[in-house]
């Protein structure tokens, strides 16, 4: 018999997350609803792969911290908010939703 | 005697928080003080220019009604309050507030301390001199590239101060540029006797700070874990701070009140606006955010313990703001049928005509709200069938000319382009001047924190 798969689930349902501005830099705070997801938070939301979620949207590097205390993980966004803050002309000026935005991203959970 | 636990009620997030915050903080339980934080990055520039055009001005001038409000109930509960309401002129904030107190007969009764030293504006030039380079933070650009536009320079002071003015018998403490994680550590540290170098539990009471730093951000607002689940959001109990001496600590609300206090919500507000959480940098310690303990301990309370912090930095952060050019917003909004594609289509005619006047913008920004304005190319392709869709252009430019002559182009397009468009009864859009932030370091022994008193 074929081993199963696991099966592709968007970020949204098994964490959450929220947002904020430093300067030019988004910062995204991603945390697991559950404690055994972090594991696969921390395998597969790499920081090369939110640099490519994110392309086309964001100019600069991504950074990843772990708080495995917080069952998170911080990203920093760098060149996310068209200059930031006063200077920004985005809707999304201080980076708020770039939280929902990491969310649309699918790992792969075991079932 | 050192009480058992010290409440601080965060009764402001920010300059425009709810009004209604303060007064249901003090009134709906016990707590000791009330921590009302006002300064944004760019606060301290619009302060200026209001002191610049009249020098009792440049402070958050919302605090003075909010405090005749509750001034009454403040000294009959004996509740303290810590703020930096005080902006760029703390002196005349509370020289404001004692105005009001007095007409409400407690002279004698009341004690104002005011914290100044952190403004550098005056001093900028001397401290160049000296060779303080205050390049920027984020980008290492020299400083000259914008000394000549800067509008105001300010050291982000820590707790210190505050203790100081609360141990010299202030009731109330108006602050400059303190940092908002300051005013809640201040309290913590004077009534706990914690020391200056007790770095587990001065990170302790920054963590505790950062928590209600934002108002309801850690009781249920803007709460994505658990929106849905959270009742009673127009009657929502604003964080508050129930700390013991050994630095371990819990965040409440109010009972009676909406919201919820949650470790997921919490945990939302920890990781905000966070950079590396091994190195919360203040000018108080350096806290560890990935040695928190959190615990949800019935409902409504989150306990937190394990804190650890590290030695302070011997810098202080200064946050400048200076004159950066001059942006203008424009929208309009086009309705079914083919709304994406009219609001297209009038976005390359716009853009046309800019070119065509042969106006220079250093960006011209579109987005289409309804379809990419907050997720971007993320959002995926829209549905074809969108009822509307908002075309919202932004352009930025050194010179205010180029901007101004945008502006006068977004009506003509109501009836010289594409058809089926609403939603411009605001108006012509306002070019607006940019003042941006400029962070630098400095070194700590330039920076003397200085207290006062005003008693009323």
């Amino acid at each position: 018999m074929k081993k199963r798969q696991p099966s592709l689930t968007a970020l949204v349902d098994i964490a959450h997350a929220r947002s904020g501005d430093k300067g030019d830099t988004a910062n995204v705070g991603l945390i697991a609803k559950q404690a055994k997801h972090y594991p696969l938070l921390v395998k597969q939301v790499t920081a090369a792969r939110v640099r490519r979620h994110f392309k086309g949207v964001i100019t600069g590097p991504v950074e990843r911290f772990e708080l495995p205390n917080l069952k998170a993980l911080n990203f920093l966004l760098h060149g996310a908010l068209d200059g930031g803050g006063t200077i920004s002309l985005k809707t999304d000026a201080q980076g708020k939703v770039f939280s929902t935005a990491l969310l649309r991203m699918k790992i792969k959970v075991p079932q | 005697m050192t009480k058992p636990v010290v409440r601080v009620a965060g009764a402001q997030g920010f300059w425009g928080d709810w009004l209604e915050a303060p007064y249901r903080q003090l009134t709906g339980g016990p707590v000791d003080y009330l921590m009302l934080d006002y300064l944004a990055e760019v606060t301290m520039s619009i302060m200026q220019k209001q002191k610049s055009r009249d020098a009792s001005l440049g402070y958050a001038k919302d605090f003075i009604p909010l405090m005749e409000r509750i001034l009454p109930e403040l000294v009959k509960r004996k509740v303290k309050v810590t703020s930096n309401a005080g902006g760029v002129n703390p002196r005349a904030c509370a020289e404001a507030v004692a105005q009001v107190a007095r007409k409400q007969g407690l002279a004698g009764n009341l004690t104002i301390g005011v914290v100044t030293g952190d403004d550098l504006l005056p001093r900028l030039d001397q401290l160049l001199a000296a060779g303080h380079p205050l390049a920027n933070l984020d980008t290492g650009r020299p400083f000259s590239d914008v000394r000549a536009s800067v509008r105001s320079a300010n050291a982000y002071l820590g707790a210190a101060p505050v203790v100081e003015a609360l141990r010299q018998g202030a009731d109330i403490v108006i602050t400059g540029r303190v940092t908002d994680t300051g005013l809640t550590l201040g309290p913590l540290m004077h009534e706990f006797g914690w020391r200056a170098d007790d770095w587990d539990r001065l990170a302790a009471g920054t963590v505790a700070g950062h928590t209600i730093e934002c108002g309801a951000q850690s009781s249920g607002g803007n709460d994505l874990a658990d929106w849905g689940r959270v009742k009673d959001l127009a009657n929502i109990g604003y964080p508050i701070v129930e700390a013991r001496p050994d630095g371990s600590f819990a965040i409440i609300k109010h009972p009676r009140t909406g919201g919820a206090i949650t470790a997921a919500g919490v945990t939302e507000q920890l990781v905000y606006e966070m950079g590396d959480p091994h190195s919360y940098i203040t000018p108080d310690c350096v806290a560890d955010f990935t040695t928190i303990q959190l615990k949800q301990q019935g409902k409504d309370r989150v306990e937190f313990s394990g804190i650890q912090g590290k030695p302070a930095t011997d810098k202080f952060k200064v946050s400048c703001a200076y004159f950066y050019g001059y942006k203008a917003v424009g929208t309009l909004v086009y309705s079914w049928p083919d709304a994406y594609k009219k609001a297209q289509a009038a976005d390359r005619v716009l853009r046309q005509r800019l070119k065509d006047l042969g106006l220079s913008f250093e960006t011209v920004l579109t987005e289409f709200v309804g379809v990419d304005a907050t997720h971007g190319p993320l959002a995926g392709p829209p549905s074809a069938d969108l009822a509307e869709v908002q075309l919202r252009v932004g352009v930025r430019a050194a010179d205010q000319e180029p901007v101004d002559r945008f502006t006068r182009e977004i009506a003509p397009l109501i009836l010289n382009g594409p058809p089926s468009v609403t939603g411009f009864a605001g108006g012509r859009p306002k070019p607006e001047e940019i003042v941006a932030y400029w962070p630098a370091l400095l070194d700590k022994r330039e920076v003397t924190a200085c207290v006062d008193l005003v008693r009323v």
